[in-house]
């Protein structure tokens, strides 16, 4: 499990950003995770609940929302949503593709106060 | 009151990554991350690499390893440089290890730095090091349903090498299915059929590593 040093980042991140703000302290805080990463939700906020304490983000709601992955078809460009690992392109039948979403890691926002 | 943020979790280690890349590219170092589940080859390949390879490319290792130097000894006895990363625990590598590994390498008199990754195929995935190339290790017995379970790893490599061929004929093994299965979920890539064991395929394997290197960076 690396959800430790991640959730530092995502501290480090949002605190920085908040200062930077001026606020007080964090309420939510809005992620953006892909279905092809491999980042655990319940693992980052384990740590979260560890490290948080005594910074801006003490007592701040993780809002993590998940990306599902996203396949452009080679053969025919269909764009199509990848369900249950079926690779499958639904418009020619070929298999896979390009992947234009679902890698995503990042801090989209912040709500603060 | 709404703060937009839009920052990449990783870029801490992303620009690491992209320093020790910079580093490796004024040395004309080709950079290699294998990656594959504990017991895959990952040691196996890299010695079978060195061994083909040693008259034309000046080798060094870096041995990612949760806590012994078993592999790192494997290595020295092929007479390269190899460093070994302890990584205390943690399931992969990252650019700050790989930073203070390149430290300890001579780095002027090499072609290629191969780094054995901690044996996990979803952890490293997402860990940039500053590789030109990121290689993954699906060895058979493992089965052929891997991509399914780990879509992430099969569509961020370069090559998949196949190991340990030489035990098809006591597994349920379906190689068309397979090939055609990580084409489709990664149509660049590049597949090896070997055994670390017998041999087979490695000389193929090797000479796309020559070739790599020569394309990257000469
Ligand atoms: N039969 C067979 N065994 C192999 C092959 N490659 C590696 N092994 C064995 O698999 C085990 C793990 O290999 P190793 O290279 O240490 O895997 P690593 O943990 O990924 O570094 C060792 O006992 C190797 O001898 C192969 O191609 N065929
Ligand atoms: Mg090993
Ligand atoms: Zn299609």
């Amino acid at each position: 499990m690396h959800e430790l040093s991640i959730t530092q980042n995502i501290l480090n991140i949002v605190n920085e950003h908040a200062q930077r703000a001026g606020a007080q302290r964090i309420t939510i805080i809005n992620l953006v995770v892909g279905e092809l990463t491999g980042f655990i939700d319940d693992s980052i906020q384990f740590y979260f609940d560890m490290l948080s304490p005594g910074t801006l983000s003490e007592g701040a709601k993780l809002a993590i929302r998940r990306v599902p992955a996203r396949i452009r078809c080679r053969a025919c460009s269909e764009e199509f949503e990848l369900r249950d690992f079926n690779w499958v392109c639904p418009q020619c039948s070929a298999i896979g593709g390009d992947v234009i979403q679902g890698r995503e890691f990042l801090v989209e926002s912040i709500e603060v106060e | 009151m709404k703060v937009s943020v839009i920052k990449d979790i990783l870029s801490a280690n992303d620009e690491i990554a992209l320093q020790n890349r910079q580093l490796l590219d004024k040395h004309g170092i080709c950079v290699m991350n294998v990656m594959a589940s504990p017991g895959g080859g990952k040691t196996s390949l890299i010695l079978r690499t060195i061994d083909a390879l040693r008259d034309r490319v000046r080798i060094a290792v870096v041995e990612g390893d949760i806590a012994s130097t078993v592999d790192a000894d494997r290595v020295a006895k092929k007479s390269v440089p190899v460093v070994q990363i302890n990584t205390g625990g943690q399931c992969h590598l990252d650019a700050p290890m790989l930073r203070l590994a390149l430290a300890k390498l001579p780095l002027a008199d090499l072609d290629l730095v191969m780094i054995e990754n901690v044996g996990n195929l979803i952890c490293p995935v997402d860990f940039k090091l500053g590789e030109n190339l990121n290689v993954m290790i699906a060895s058979a017995p493992e089965g052929d349903d891997k991509p399914y379970k780990y879509p992430g790893i099969f569509i961020a490599v370069d090559a998949v090498v196949i190991n340990k061929i030489d035990l098809l004929p006591y597994l349920r093994f379906d190689m068309p299915a397979f090939r055609k299965l990580i084409l489709g979920m990664n149509p660049d890539v590049h597949i090896f059929e070997v055994s670390c064991e017998t041999g087979q395929g490695t000389e193929d394997w090797a000479e796309w590593v020559a070739q790599q290197i020569q394309t990257k960076l000469k």
